[in-house]
């Protein structure tokens, strides 16, 4: 057996490895901070293997060259942020219309509008209610470090390509910019599917057309209906969460992304003083693992999210826990200086406690 | 008995939505020709636009993904760089590729993807009820330029087949039109070249097509089809603009 390999990589370039692995052929992208690193990574490497790298001229050319490979069955991304990740919803509403996997890369940086660099999470609605018109959902998967942003990336193509619907990794600034050393795990061997459904030249054989037109009379509802099971079978299936001292917690503070570790360490903090006080980290944002909330709110009734933006995943906090739980926020908006400290979070647990 | 005629089998044999008069139905059948003549059908994805052009799946026997509006040039950019072996063709109308999606026609163009590109010009938006398009003529009345185009206010039509002659990137650019038996037979070799240079390996072919649309310019289809060649092969002439076989 050989020894796995260990990096010492930035976020990014974790994304950008992690999608080698998994076999994507075609990257397309445009330059926007705080996410080149990955086009810049791929443009030296991805042709190595054989893959395409194009640099579009936009990110709406971006998303669309993605649906139109995709629609070839092979494995396709594209990597943005805040703006640039706005211009694509048109592309994501139609490959969630056509049933098309993708993986979208988000490393959120703080708006609106031209905003700033800095690490933000007010992106959450937008990933994870459907970006776009229309009325669907993606999956979104949030890492909270280097190993993350290399691991969910591999399984954001498997779960793509599972439920044939695109799948964003939602990370920000400071995941994307931080240096961590990774383990190059390999590709996970799973069974997924054959692409019947791929255009590829008929052949001589049937016909397949990839589309979202549904003129036909029901059509339309029919298929609505057939995703909303979709997302249904994903929450029964694919929900993840990470737990932390949660068993005995008199209070569970909730947080994803990077602020999951500042939360961690206010927690160790909290533990240390004899405070009984838990983490629940969601890693999947769509589907949001509201049975893990529901459970865990059936015996500890004092709950306090964080969040770096004025309140967004706390609506889905508190929708999926217990009714007599009680919900506090605790938020700081993106923008420079805008990282909550240990110390800060820990004067917030003991305010709730 | 001898077979003297027949429908491209490219085609399926079934009726088009379009409406009398259209020159959308003699575009296909030239299309199809160009790809029976190169018995390339059961290897071509052809991506669809928006507009009256949508319904491509249901007339030709390939293999189709629709795009959204304006962005097939960025969607066959997709398909031809993962399936290079593919002829992957557009077929756009002059909203789709000159109004919404400028951006994505001029860079795959200009990339000299090596896909080909049927541009449908008629003056207006079809579906949407007859709105002015990018290449409106001066003075034309449409739904949204109801004392007609006015270019002071709207600019001057697009010349595609001109403007994108001008890139390096293109191999082949050329306007045709199907208005009488003389410019369809010269419109069928010319869509049948522009196919040659992809079955070749060569680059990016354009085709702009000079098309009538007697519901929304509220003509018949007999003088529809005379304005064709009355107003706008004078304004948009026909002709290759660019035949670069070196590229």
């Amino acid at each position: 057996m050989t020894a796995l390999k260990r990096k010492f990589v930035k976020g990014n370039e974790a994304v950008a490895m992690a999608a080698i692995e998994a076999g994507v052929q075609c990257y397309f992208g445009y330059p926007i901070t705080p996410q080149s690193d990955i086009p810049e990574y791929l443009s030296r490497e991805l042709p190595k293997v054989g893959g395409t790298f194009i640099q579009v001229e936009s990110e709406i050319g971006a998303i669309n060259m993605v649906l139109g490979a995709s629609a070839c069955g092979v494995r396709a991304m594209t990597s943005s942020s805040g703006p640039g990740i706005s211009l694509k919803q048109e592309g994501i509403s139609y490959m969630a219309g056509s049933e098309l996997p993708g993986v979208i890369v988000d490393i959120m940086r703080s708006g609106p509008g031209l905003g700033g660099i800095d690490a933000s999470q007010a992106d959450y609605h937008q990933a994870t209610k459907g970006g776009g018109h229309g009325g669907y959902r993606i999956i979104v998967l949030a890492p909270n470090s280097g190993q993350e942003m290399y691991d969910l990336t591999m399984l954001a193509f498997d779960l793509s390509d599972q439920y044939r619907m695109p799948a964003m990794v939602l990370a920000d600034s400071v995941l994307g910019q931080m240096k961590e050393s990774i383990v190059l795990n390999p590709r996970p061997t799973v069974d997924l599917p054959a692409k019947g459904w791929a255009v590829r030249g008929t052949g001589g054989g049937q016909q397949n057309v990839v589309k979202s037109l549904y003129l036909g009379d029901g059509e339309m509802e029919k298929f609505h209906w057939k995703m909303h099971a979709r997302y249904q079978e994903l929450a029964d299936k694919e929900s993840r969460w990470e737990e932390y001292q949660t068993a005995d917690a008199e209070l569970i503070v909730t947080a994803f992304g990077c602020t999951s570790r500042i939360a961690r360490t206010a927690v160790e903090m909290a533990r240390a003083e004899g405070i009984k006080v838990g983490l629940m980290r969601p890693v999947t944002l769509f589907p949001f693992p509201k049975k893990a909330y529901a459970d865990l709110s059936s015996h500890c009734k004092k709950w306090l999210t964080i969040e770096l933006s004025t309140g967004q995943m706390v609506d889905d906090v508190r929708l999926a826990v217990a009714r007599d739980a009680e919900v506090a926020f605790y938020g700081r908006p993106p923008g420079a200086g805008s990282l909550p400290t240990p110390e800060e979070l820990f004067a917030q647990i003991k305010k709730f406690c | 008995m001898k077979q003297v005629f027949s429908k491209p089998v490219s085609l399926k044999d079934v009726q088009t939505h379009f409406c009398p008069g259209c020159h959308h139905g003699s575009i296909h059948r030239l299309v199809a020709e160009a790809m029976d003549s190169f018995g390339i059908a059961d290897k071509t994805i052809g991506c669809a636009s928006v507009g009256c052009s949508v319904f491509l799946y249901g007339y030709f026997n390939i293999d189709v993904v629709e795009s959204p509006h304006g962005r097939a040039p960025a969607v066959a950019t997709g398909v031809k760089r993962a399936r290079p072996d593919r002829i992957v063709f557009t077929y756009q109308g002059d909203g789709d590729l000159a109004a919404i999606g400028t951006s994505e026609i001029i860079h795959a163009a200009n990339r000299g993807e090596k896909i080909t590109v049927i541009f449908v010009n008629n003056t207006t938006y079809g579906m949407t009820g007859g709105q002015m398009a990018p290449t409106t003529m001066p003075g034309q009345k449409t739904s949204t330029s109801p004392n007609g185009r006015d270019v002071a206010n709207d600019g001057k039509p697009f010349k595609m087949a001109e403007l994108l002659s001008n890139l390096d990137g293109v191999a082949y650019s050329a306007r045709v039109a199907l208005n009488n038996p003389k410019n369809v037979l010269q419109a069928k070799k010319i869509i049948k070249n522009a196919f040659q240079y992809q079955v070749e390996g060569k680059g990016f072919a354009f085709i702009e097509a000079l098309a009538a649309c007697p519901t929304n310019w509220g003509m018949n289809p007999l003088a529809a089809n005379e304005r064709v060649g009355s107003e706008m092969i004078p304004y948009f002439p026909l002709g290759v603009f660019k035949n670069n076989e070196n590229l």
